[in-house]
């Protein structure tokens, strides 16, 4: 089998803040009803992270699950290990009205890190990036300039943006021109 | 700028992460309706300026549709609520009432 890239192959931009591509990761979309408890086994046993809050993800390192609408999850995981999620999934909610769908190839993670970290994606979206209606752990599905996009705190540096894959090269262009030297909000 | 909350997400969304949907509480006229009530489900709309009841959809973020209550004159928002509804709930009505006494839309007041 061909070796999977990702659409930006690894691009990384250094200005103010560092805007990088992360490569291909696993991603499952699952659609069900939340409370029911297979579902949540489904999305708990494949990632090894706890069910997220309304608006929130458990994304810790590189794999964990965001909460994307009230009956939507987004599972996140390496790129390897997807094939044998969905199976096990598949297994754990045979008996449950459900959706898993393989979005990996759909998609583009992007990784902006850095200090200003905030000030670059609120020039681009309108979600209020204060820290005290985003905390580190908040999950955000909005919009990108022209493009949907979704987003979620790392760590007080770190913010991780989700797009389609088709746009990659628009979100990576943007979120380049937001985080160069020079565009800072508070320059030192 | 309009800012709605979402009430499936609790995502306070402005306009552009938003779609409009139009008039909220239309009844679908289907096979046996006559021709006046079709003409009312098709053309007939609101035009209000003041209160007003519309459908929106959370288009950039969760993709729910939801209902929202508001006044098109001033952008005041009175409240959104869930749009597996037929009329407005009572604590949106409330919110109006508190705020234009008097007021009625459609057969709602």
């Amino acid at each position: 089998m061909s070796k999977a890239i990702s659409a930006l192959n690894g691009q990384r931009f250094e200005g103010a803040v560092t805007v990088k591509d992360l490569g291909p990761r696993g991603m499952i979309t699952l659609r069900g009803d939340l409370s029911s408890a297979a579902v949540k086994k489904a999305a708990t046993s494949v990632s090894g992270a706890e069910m997220p809050q309304a608006g929130m993800c458990t994304i810790a390192k590189d794999q964990g699950i965001a909460w994307m609408s009230p009956d939507e999850l987004l599972v996140v995981l390496p790129y390897a290990d997807v094939d044998g999620a969905i199976a096990k999934m598949g297994k754990t909610l045979k008996d449950t009205h459900h959706l898993l769908a393989d979005v990996s190839d759909a998609r583009s993670i992007i990784r902006v890190q850095g200090t200003g970290v905030r000030d670059v994606i609120a020039k681009l979206s309108p979600a209020d990036m204060r820290p005290s209606s985003f905390a580190v752990g908040t999950m955000r599905r909005t919009r990108m300039a022209q493009v949907a996009a979704a987003f979620w705190m790392r760590d007080a540096r770190t913010i991780d943006v989700i797009c389609f894959r088709s746009v990659s090269e628009y979100v990576f262009g943007i979120l380049s021109a937001a985080a160069a030297e020079g565009a800072e909000v508070y320059p030192k | 700028m309009l800012i709605l909350t979402c009430p499936y997400c609790s995502v306070a969304a402005d306009e552009t992460e938003l779609s409009a949907g139009g008039e909220a509480h239309v009844k679908r006229e289907t096979v046996g309706a006559d021709d006046a009530a079709f003409e009312q489900y098709l053309f007939q709309r609101e035009n209000p300026k003041g209160i007003h009841f519309e459908r929106w959809r959370h288009a950039a973020g969760c993709g729910k549709w939801f209902h929202a209550a508001r006044c098109t004159n001033t952008l005041e928002v009175f409240g959104t609520y869930s749009a597996q509804t037929l009329e407005p709930p009572k604590n949106i009505t409330d919110a109006i009432s508190a705020a234009r006494p008097g007021w009625t839309w459609r057969n709602f007041s």
